[in-house]
């Protein structure tokens, strides 16, 4: 099996498997229950957000566990939206968001807010003066998703964060689901009030999210019912699969320090070889993207299909984002970046991460070339 | 970052006179064993200031970490130049580039403890303000609110050049004061007294009273928790006694009238700590004892209590609102911990209405109801589990494999 779509989902570390399976057996107890069992699950949900605190250079209070990408985005877009209305009802964010927050954003417009989303450029950058300009003095949020998950394309976070300095009341959130594990975003340093991340876009498990929110960042929250999560997100925790996303962040950014290089050069390859191949374009910049995505676009040819026709070679790949794949017609991203609607309808994700070798990509590239004779022939 | 070397600087230190030696070397040894977890420092020791050498580490964790450390006033970010004054300008260049983004004005501070040094500090300030001047562009010298003050510090091991500090803890090196138990509820104040205690150089022991069942393992894992945060600022270690206290508990429900329960428990665990205290080799008491917050803290109510001993009582937060103690509190990173929702045992044994102005000779007639008290008082000392804490150890080794 050659596995590139690592953007949609990675697959769980085996040590991560035996965490979950352990906490499950033996500390199966509910941590806000007094008794004993219910205690030792509590530490050990306790000595797990210190782990992943310590991990992402924060502080324990400053970890609110959620059930994943969508709902961290979700609460930290509606959270801030609601809780600092009555200071602006202005929010800004990109036109190249995922659907979580893209939706979010739409939703809070029906609500009366006011939304500025910013446009991006043939990389898919937003432009830092474009930003400057849109700041107006009710706006509350600026929200922006660090690496793309269609395209790898990544914002230059820090400088917005330097930007934002200068406006000491509009919060900072950055949807880091991609970028975890592959590409730096040191959250105090660069001024970000809130961050998103996701554990099985780390080798972890489905249904487990943390939301960063700094010290004195109060959020409306949008699940009630408990005092769970300093009483940003109620309802019981998830002890297994957050004691094994703790230890998925700790592997994935011990494998980043030793093997981003390896990453780069794969992706280099892959770029490469499909940039020869006739009739392929590469929609992923070459200069400001994450060393794990690849996208490109295959002229007259349903993704689809060759999807359906790798997927038989045992080579797995997806068109854009998992979450919106099954809707067809263009990639709204893409097409924000000016691509067309011709590239814009038949983009190709590949997306790599630390279990993928060269040796795979050579076999990949092979695959794919193989494939699309076979269906050119068919199509004529 | 051309910062190469940091110069932590003593606090009251040098009004110490004969002392003084004894206390530079307490520090020194507390700097080292922080510095510990960080590998290729260098540092040494001299009349006025400890200088650590980066040797390429960057510097943010280092000064967080001697942030946490009694004794030291400041930490300033230094470059080394040797003694030469074009060398010493171009370093004061590099410096004052450094930290002046988006800002104005500056000032050059020097000063000159080498006194072969043939430039003295008045004109060391000319010469380096000059040079500074002339190669900067919209500048301008502010000597009463510069925004950035650049320290010219000339010394035989070479000039020291910075232009950014970050603020000490102050207070005296850990270890100079003697030793104090410190009795530990669990709350949000009696840490907070940990902590200034050991401001003032006195090293602390924890002392906790526990009721299993009537007190859970997790009430007692809060104190443990509160005690290995404050390991930070201990220069090490600290000792926690966890007092057996059911016993006594029951019997004082049994044999005192509710009203002055409260203040017969507090009598004997004063008592009990004193044991304590004996036996460890302290000298005081401390708490987190505040005028006028609860019941047991009134004038009338201290009076009372600490009728039982001799020691001294060292109360660093008595006159502190609530407000105050709860900042340090957050400050000191035992905040988030101090709030976790268990009872204690202050709060499990508490009467409906307990005096707030009880007096001393009602409550020696009262205690005499329990005529065993000495044997049980006794039976606790004895029987006190006593915990070592480390700092950067964690007690949880358990959990390591699944994290």
């Amino acid at each position: 099996m050659i596995y590139l779509d690592n953007s949609a989902t990675t697959k769980p570390y085996k040590e991560v498997l035996d965490t979950f399976v352990t906490v499950s057996e033996k500390y199966f107890a509910n941590p806000s229950s007094l008794h004993s069992k219910g205690g030792e699950a509590e530490k050990l949900l306790g000595q797990a957000r210190k782990s992943i605190a310590q991990l992402l250079e924060v502080a324990s209070s400053e970890v609110v566990f959620n059930s994943g990408g969508t709902e961290g985005n979700n609460i930290a877009i509606k959270g801030i939206a609601f809780q600092h209305q009555n200071r602006g009802k202005h929010l800004i964010t990109s036109s190249v968001e995922h659907a979580s927050s893209h939706e979010s954003f739409q939703y809070l417009e029906s609500q009366g807010f006011e939304i500025t989303y910013l446009p991006v450029d043939q990389d898919g950058l937003i432009s830092l003066e474009d930003l400057e300009r849109s700041i107006r003095p009710d706006t509350i949020l600026v929200s922006l998703i660090h690496v793309n998950n269609e395209t790898g394309t990544i914002q230059p976070i820090q400088e917005i964060g330097k930007i934002l300095k200068e406006h000491p009341k509009i919060f900072f959130h950055v949807d880091n689901v991609q970028g975890v594990g592959k590409v730096d975003l040191p959250l105090k340093e660069w001024g970000i009030d809130l961050c998103t991340i996701s554990a099985h876009k780390i080798h972890g498990l489905k249904g487990n999210g943390i939301l960063f929110v700094k010290n004195g960042v109060s959020i409306s929250s949008l699940f009630t019912g408990g005092e769970q999560e300093l009483k940003k997100r109620a309802g019981t925790e998830n002890v297994a699969g957050i004691v094994a996303m703790a230890k998925a962040l700790r592997l994935i950014l011990q494998e980043s320090k030793e093997k981003k290089e390896n990453l780069f050069e794969i992706k280099q390859f892959l770029i490469e070889e499909l940039r020869s191949i006739d009739g392929i374009d590469i929609n992923t910049s070459m200069k400001y993207s994450a060393p794990h995505i690849i996208n490109f676009s295959v002229k007259g040819i349903k993704p689809e299909v060759l999807i359906h026709s790798l997927d038989k070679r045992d080579v797995y790949v997806s068109t854009r984002s998992a979450c919106s794949s099954k809707q067809g017609g263009a990639s709204r991203i893409l097409l924000e970046m000016g691509l067309g609607e011709n590239r814009a309808s038949t983009a190709i994700r590949l997306s790599t991460s630390y279990g993928n070798s060269l040796k795979e990509a050579e076999k990949a590239i092979k695959v794919i070339k193989e494939e699309l004779l076979n269906i050119k022939k068919v199509m004529r | 970052m051309i910062y190469d070397h940091l110069v932590v600087r003593y606090g009251e230190l040098s009004l110490k006179g004969k002392n003084r030696r004894h206390f530079e070397s307490q520090l020194f040894e507390t700097v080292k064993r922080k510095m510990r977890p960080f590998q290729g420092l260098n540092m040494s020791k001299h009349f006025d200031r400890i200088v650590i050498e980066l040797n390429g580490q960057s510097y943010e964790p280092i000064v967080k970490s001697l942030q946490d450390i009694f004794g030291i006033h400041s930490i300033s970010l230094a470059v080394r130049a040797e003694n030469d004054l074009e060398a010493i300008q171009k370093a004061a260049l590099i410096a004052l580039n450094e930290a002046i983004e988006g800002k104005k004005t500056f000032k050059v501070t020097g000063k000159r403890s080498l006194k072969s040094f043939p430039v003295n500090s008045m004109q060391l300030n000319q010469e380096v303000g000059g040079y500074l001047l002339r190669n900067t562009e919209g500048l301008t010298v502010d000597v009463h609110n510069p925004d950035v003050n650049v320290k010219v510090e000339v010394k035989d091991t070479g000039t020291y050049i910075s232009s950014k500090s970050f603020e000490g803890a102050g207070g005296l090196p850990i270890g100079v004061g003697g030793k104090a138990m410190l009795m530990l509820s669990g709350g949000i104040d009696s840490p907070v007294a940990g902590y200034l205690t050991m401001k003032r150089g006195v090293r602390i022991e924890g002392v906790h009273f526990h009721s299993p069942p009537f007190t859970s393992e997790r009430a007692k894992q809060k104190v443990i928790d509160l005690t290995q945060e404050l390991t930070r600022y201990s220069g090490g270690k600290i000792k926690l006694h966890v007092v057996p206290f059911t016993k006594i508990q029951q019997t004082i429900k049994d044999k005192i009238p509710s009203s002055y329960s409260m203040t017969i428990m507090r009598r004997v665990m004063l008592r009990i700590t004193e044991r304590l205290a004996e036996n460890n080799h302290a000298m005081a008491i401390a708490n987190g004892e505040n005028l006028g917050q609860v019941a047991s803290q009134t004038m009338h109510s201290m009076y009372a209590i600490n009728e039982v001993t001799n020691m001294p009582i060292l109360r660093p937060v008595i006159t502190m609102d609530k407000l105050e103690i709860m900042n340090i509190s957050h400050r000191i990173g035992t905040y988030d911990i101090s709030i976790r929702p268990y009872e204690d045992c202050c709060t499990i044994f508490l009467p409906s209405a307990p005096k707030t102005k009880p007096k001393r000779e009602k409550a020696i007639r009262f205690e005499k109801n329990i005529e065993n008290l000495e044997e049980l008082i006794e039976e606790a000392v004895n029987d006190v589990e006593t915990l070592i804490l480390e700092e950067g150890k964690s007690t949880d080794e358990t959990f390591d494999d699944l994290l």
